[in-house]
């Protein structure tokens, strides 16, 4: 099977950091009729354990730094982050906020950036797609 | 019959059961996305996703208890795959026939419910303790009508003196529609509409969805699951959805097509087969893909009062029109 299973079923978790819900709802509207993410395979799960890809919104406040860490732990392997917005790519207008320690590369690993405030549908599919890439190399070193 | 025929056929059937549910599970969700609109993932998806699933880390937290929690998804495997060979087929009989009757089929159907509810306990996670607990308050809601339903078709059998009336060979083999007088056939179409709601609790799908509830308890029951074992549930879940929708067919319209066409031996086999496998896609469609685009979640005392007071009432009552109406024929 191989990891190239990754291309056409992706599970996908969504983790808000602080986020003021711009990009959180350009998410969802990946998953309606318009664009419908479900005919490539692409599904939002309602845990981490489940989750191929984790989708993080948000500049990262303080109090999730460590909520942010332990979803990134409890995603099982192999798994890839893409980041959604400009918040979280480098935490936007909230840059050196008292209360901010994003973005959200300095706390986790992250794959792939998706910039915008807040990016299209389309930007983000694109993301998430371009996750597979990594993935894909993961399974090359297994 | 040989021994080795037996284990050809049951592997035969294990293997077409699963087979059939993943592809009926690919078309539920092709079907639930069409009536939103939407193109839909393709017909294969769960095969996709179980391949996925099987080379992803499974992970045992740490606060779990190991050996229950790794249990259960082969316990809902192996229950789910075993009510198979008590199914009849079509043309074919249960291949277990005589070994076990409709009241074991139910039984098997209730072990994959108590297995996900042991493991969202074992979990260690208090979703998942959550969802186990709407697991089992749903068992004990819907367990009731649906023995009603079987106890009274096969207590009419029982009157016509056919053979062992629970054997679902047996009530496969005698459709009771034209053996009862008009208050019978109300009756069973009443038990039918019981049976027919029962179905997506059992299977626990919207708007009985409430031990996973994705976006109230993050899954619920499977919150901690991941990669094999999560792969194990899905392929639980796509069997007992053809175990079900088998059950409803055998129970209720277990008639094949080639009598009718004048076809004879193998070529009847294959069209009852086909017609057989057509009934069981219909049976979903209609208590699970339509309710479950059409409806939103219920609570959890909604579901208990609901199935306790009404569907219960109405399956009592389907009973009770069955047996006035043995008691004016006699």
């Amino acid at each position: 099977m191989g990891l190239s299973a990754f291309k056409r079923a992706l599970w996908v978790f969504h983790v808000a950091t602080g986020s003021c819900n711009g990009c959180d709802i350009e998410i969802v509207a990946a998953l309606t009729p318009r664009y419908d993410v479900e005919r490539f395979g692409i599904r939002l799960v309602g845990t981490p354990r489940h989750a191929d890809v984790l989708l993080v919104t948000g500049p990262v406040t303080r109090m999730m730094a460590e909520r942010l860490k332990r979803i990134y732990e409890q995603t099982p392997d192999p798994k890839a982050v893409v980041v959604v917005g400009g918040c979280g790519s480098t935490s936007g207008v909230f840059y050196e906020s008292y209360n901010v320690v994003g973005p959200v590369d300095r706390i986790i690993p992250v794959d792939v950036y998706v910039p915008g405030c807040p990016p299209r549908p389309e930007a983000i599919i694109d993301g998430v797609v371009k996750a597979v890439a990594k993935l894909e190399k993961l399974g090359a070193k297994v | 019959m040989s021994g080795w025929l037996v284990v050809g056929q049951a592997a035969l059937v294990l293997l077409g059961g699963g087979i059939v549910g993943l592809f009926y599970r690919g078309v539920d969700r092709k079907i639930a996305a069409r009536m939103q609109a939407r193109i839909g993932p393709p017909l294969r998806q769960p095969f996709l996703d179980l391949g996925k699933l099987l080379v992803k880390e499974t992970v045992i937290p740490k606060t779990a208890v190991a050996w229950l929690f790794s249990a259960m998804p082969f316990l809902a495997v192996i229950a789910s795959f075993t009510a198979l060979l008590y199914l009849p087929w079509g043309p074919f009989g249960p291949v277990l026939e005589g070994h076990g009757d409709a009241i074991l089929v139910l039984y098997l159907l209730a072990v994959p419910a108590l297995a996900m509810a042991l493991g969202g306990f074992a979990s260690g996670s208090p979703l998942g303790v959550v969802g186990a607990q709407r697991e089992l308050v749903m068992l004990v809601s819907y367990e009731f009508p649906l023995a009603v339903v079987l106890v009274a078709l096969a207590w009419r059998l029982s009157t016509l003196g056919l053979g062992p009336a629970f054997s679902l060979g047996v009530l496969a083999q005698n459709p009771l529609w034209g053996a009862v007088g008009p208050l019978g056939i109300l009756g069973l179409a009443i038990l039918l509409v019981s049976l027919l709601v029962v179905t997506p609790a059992e299977l626990a799908k919207i708007p009985f969805d409430i031990p996973e509830a994705e976006t109230e308890i993050a899954g619920g029951l499977f919150v901690e699951y991941s990669g094999t074992y999560l792969a194990l549930f899905y392929l639980a879940d796509a069997v007992r959805t053809v175990v079900m929708a088998g059950l409803v067919v055998a129970l209720f319209v277990p008639y094949g097509i080639a009598g009718p066409l004048g076809l004879r031996g193998a070529a009847a086999q294959v069209v009852d087969l086909l017609f057989w496998l057509l009934k069981v896609f219909f049976v979903m469609v209609l208590a699970v893909t339509t309710v479950r685009v059409g409806m939103a979640r219920l609570k959890v005392d909604q579901i208990a009062r609901g199935f306790w007071w009404r569907i219960t009432a109405l399956a009592l009552g389907g009973l009770l029109l069955l047996v006035l109406d043995k008691v004016v024929m006699a």
